[in-house]
């Protein structure tokens, strides 16, 4: 930090440092705040909280598992249908599309990333439900019915109808990170490979290559906003506790359970077993956030090393 | 005298800026061509329009013809993959690839299909780095990353990568500029080496260079070519009073 | 040259053309659904759209009404947020640009990454648990610091982002002047982020005006004009929300019309600050 000695120079810099202290204060305040609150569901039902199956607050009855079943399951299907569109539109945008077409697409998809989460849900309600139970549902039934995944009743509400709002929402955060990760590869890996009588599609590779753990921290970024977001899976999902195979089968995530239960929850074992299942989501998210950091951290040590090599 | 490549009034502009002015020269097989001329003269810009890698630039546009092995490189329908496998080239900057060192000398073997087997692929990997003088010291870690390497191995290998093609044409831009003397040294006696299998154009800032490796030397000022004549001549007596200033480093 | 270079060479154009196609294709789609989502948004809003809907307090089914208190209530808890929000964000970012080249400034730099990709709705129970449990009920107080603790993280990032801009050389003419550290950040580095900065502001404010989560239990929802802090407050997100998720069609056509008027904010604010920078950089 800079001596300067003066006595504005210190209390400018108190005011400013403050600041920055306090982001790292929420964070303890948030986790510190929530374990206490978790504490009493801790106590009474400890570890065997995450693997229970049963979730029944009239009974006092708390598991965890169907919630973390449904946000893990909700969170692969949208990143499985996200992960190659989202390569897909960076590629086009950063390798092919000529600068006066990219830049417009990449705005509209930036534009993507602006609605909030609960127009999403609207939209998943009145839109996609029904597309789902009018037209996608029956074809997907009809061509791979033979797996458990598609058997059961199409209502339009349920994990499939989740998964894909999810996959459209983290598209564009997908996508936004991996165009800057191409970006970042070197002008002259794309030279070096079409000097060698390399395609487009060839040179795309060596790109992809260089950019792979970068990548790695996109997917892992989209990864962490599925699993949290809140809105727009509470309103599609169904909103039911259960473990079921089909995919048509309503279910619920951690986050939703959180939205739509947390204002009724008036005695304080409810409210701890949710507040508690809510720490596990935080700690969750937080730690997919930070690997995802990480990995996208180390592209730009790399690109910086090769620059300087 | 037979030529490889022949140039014939070429224009060069990038969007609404002429680069190149009316550029004709004929470069003959298996000889080693040098481009000099001050920086931002244009001969980067030109070595480029012979493997039409300026394509990759939205905005540049090219006239006038040429013509490698009686093709005209910029006639409509030109496959410019085919092309680039033909004239490969060497970068201002080594630029290896985030792989193993055997797999950066493949890489242009294995999606040109050139090789009949896995024997025969390490067969060209090996003569390749061979030919670059890389051989000898990398043939024990063959699979260890190529950025493992110092700055003139790593120029080599990019040498060797070049070479694994099989092409017929070499372009170099500036390969030795980023180097330290023993390193440029090594690349300059691989250049002269090599002109017994490949037509070389190197481009370079550095006269001792050029009069050092090449056979032919051209100038270049101001986007046009002022002189292009047999090496020995152009740094004894050359045509032009420019050539002799820029030699005599009587303008920088 | 063997048949099985040419082949090969076949092939790899149509694999290349394929896949070259598929990218495009891939675009194509990330249009579409921004298309399909706005052009439902418009259809479905517009109609429902009307000066009593705007000024209106929800009534009960059938009678009309609309948004009035909603929209207030938002604009309440967003201003509120800028205000708690703006500041320190902006502080933070102030510290991380001019003094964060040490480890506690990646520390920062880092937990606030994460921290920005924290669920909202943890945000919502963190403020529940440490100020609606002890005032005793929700809150436009409450719903305002969620959000403002939302802003916080994203404000100083792109603060730093924006400050980091601004050329060494003004800071380096100033401090030769013999101006303190503390004045050159102010009266110069500042003024010449200002417009970077105030373009971060807006898209921060405009993310946590489409924030549902944080709210739902901390400011909760009323069906009155509410201009007083302590009480439950309406926003535009909830009533949304509440309105899609029950069963009558009146409320979700007046859950469109509500959703046009906030994302019809957003992207105007979207695509102004897009407007503006591209004229500066």
């Amino acid at each position: 930090m800079a001596n300067t000695g003066t006595k504005g120079d210190k209390v400018f810099q108190a005011i400013v440092f403050a600041a920055a202290l306090s982001i790292i204060l929420i964070v303890a305040a948030v986790i510190a705040v929530m374990y206490q609150s978790a504490v009493p569901s801790m106590e009474r039902f400890g570890i065997g909280f995450l693997f229970g199956r049963e979730w029944k607050p009239a009974q006092e009855e708390f598991g965890a598992l169907p919630f973390i079943f449904g946000t893990v399951t909700s969170s692969v299907i949208a990143l499985i249908l996200s992960i190659p569109i989202s390569l897909g539109i960076a590629i086009f945008l950063v390798e092919q599309a000529p600068k006066k077409i990219a830049r417009p697409i990449a705005f509209m998809v930036e534009l993507l990333a602006a609605i909030p989460s609960v127009v999403y849900g609207l939209w998943g309600i009145f839109v996609l439900a029904p597309l789902i139970r009018e037209y996608i549902g029956p074809f997907l039934q009809a061509s791979l019915g033979f797996l458990p995944l598609f058997q059961g009743r199409i209502t339009g509400i349920g994990m499939l109808t989740a998964g894909i709002i999810l996959a459209l929402m983290i598209t564009p955060i997908i996508t936004s990170v991996v165009r800057d990760v191409l970006e970042a590869v070197p002008h002259t890996q794309r030279e070096a490979a079409l000097a060698l009588g390399a395609t487009k599609w060839e040179t795309t590779m060596i790109v992809l290559g260089n950019a792979a753990s970068g990548i790695a921290g996109a997917v892992v970024l989209g990864l962490g906003r599925a699993v949290g977001e809140t809105m727009a899976v509470t309103m599609v999902i169904g909103n039911s506790p259960q473990i079921a195979a089909s995919l048509f089968e309503p279910a619920n995530t951690i986050a939703s359970l959180l939205a739509a239960n947390f204002a009724e929850a008036t005695d304080e074992i409810y409210m701890s077993a949710l507040i508690e299942i809510g720490l596990v989501l935080f700690l969750v998210t937080f730690m997919v956030n930070a690997f995802a950091k990480l990995l996208i951290m180390s592209v730009a040590r790399k690109t910086n090393s090769a620059k300087h090599a | 005298m037979e030529s490889k490549i022949s140039v014939k009034n070429l224009d060069f502009f990038y969007g609404s800026n002429q680069a190149l002015y009316d550029i004709s020269l004929e470069i003959p097989e298996r000889e080693v061509i040098a481009f000099i001329g001050p920086s931002g003269c244009g001969k980067s810009t030109f070595l480029r329009t012979l493997n039409r890698m300026n394509d990759t630039i939205a905005i540049a546009r090219v006239d006038g013809s040429v013509v490698i092995d009686g093709r005209n490189i910029y006639a409509p329908g030109t496959d410019v993959v085919a092309l680039r496998r033909k004239v490969g080239m060497v970068f201002q900057k080594s630029n290896p690839f985030p792989k193993s060192i055997f797999e950066n000398v493949a890489y242009g073997i294995r999606i040109n299909g050139i090789h009949s087997n896995k024997a025969d692929l390490e067969e060209r990997v090996e003569k390749a780095l061979r030919n670059a003088a890389l051989w000898d010291e990398v043939k024990d870690r063959l699979n260890s990353s190529a950025f493992g390497l110092s700055g003139g191995q790593q120029q080599r290998l990019c040498i060797a990568r070049a070479l694994a093609v099989q092409p017929e044409v070499v372009l170099m831009d500036e390969p030795a500029s980023a180097l330290d003397p023993i390193a440029t040294q090594k690349i300059e006696e691989l250049v002269v080496e090599l002109k017994r299998d490949y037509t070389i154009v190197i481009v370079t800032h550095n006269m001792q260079q050029a009069a050092r490796v090449s056979d032919r030397t051209a100038f270049f000022m101001l986007g046009k070519l002022v002189e292009f004549n047999p090496t020995q001549k152009m740094f004894t007596n050359p045509d032009e009073k420019l050539t002799e200033d820029y030699i005599t480093g009587r303008f920088g | 040259m063997t048949t099985k270079t040419i082949n090969s060479i076949d092939r790899r154009r149509v694999v290349n053309m394929i896949m070259t196609s598929l990218t495009a294709v891939c675009a194509v789609f990330a249009i579409a659904v921004l298309v399909a989502i706005l052009g439902y948004i418009g259809v479905r809003g517009i109609s429902s759209l009307s000066i009593e809907f705007l000024t209106d307090t929800p009534k009960p089914v059938g009678e009309g009404g609309g948004i009035g208190n909603s929209i207030l209530g938002s604009a309440i808890m967003t201003l509120l947020a800028a205000f708690l929000g703006l500041p320190v964000g902006i502080a933070a970012g102030v510290y991380l640009a001019e003094f964060g080249r040490n480890w506690f400034g990646n520390t920062v730099r880092f937990v606030a990454d994460t921290l920005i990709g924290v669920p909202s709705i943890i945000i919502g129970i963190f403020v529940y648990t440490l100020v609606v449990l002890p005032m005793g009920r929700q809150s436009g107080f409450a719903g305002g610091l969620a959000l403002a603790i939302i802003m916080i993280p994203i404000v100083a990032r792109t603060t730093e982002e924006m400050i980091s801009l601004v050329p060494n050389s003004m800071r380096e003419g100033a401090l030769a002047l013999g101006a303190p550290q503390w004045r050159v950040t102010w009266n110069i580095v500042l003024p010449a982020a200002a417009s970077g900065i105030a373009t971060g502001a807006m898209l921060a404010i405009a993310r946590v005006t489409g924030e549902t989560a944080p709210l739902l239990f901390t400011a909760l929802n009323s069906r009155f004009y509410n201009y007083y802090l302590d009480q439950p407050m309406s926003s535009l997100t909830v009533q949304i929300y509440n309105y899609a998720t029950g069963p009558f069609e009146v409320e979700h056509a007046m859950a469109w019309a509500a959703t046009l008027l906030l994302v019809g904010l957003i992207l105007v604010i979207n695509i102004l600050v897009r407007f503006f920078t591209r004229k500066k950089f």
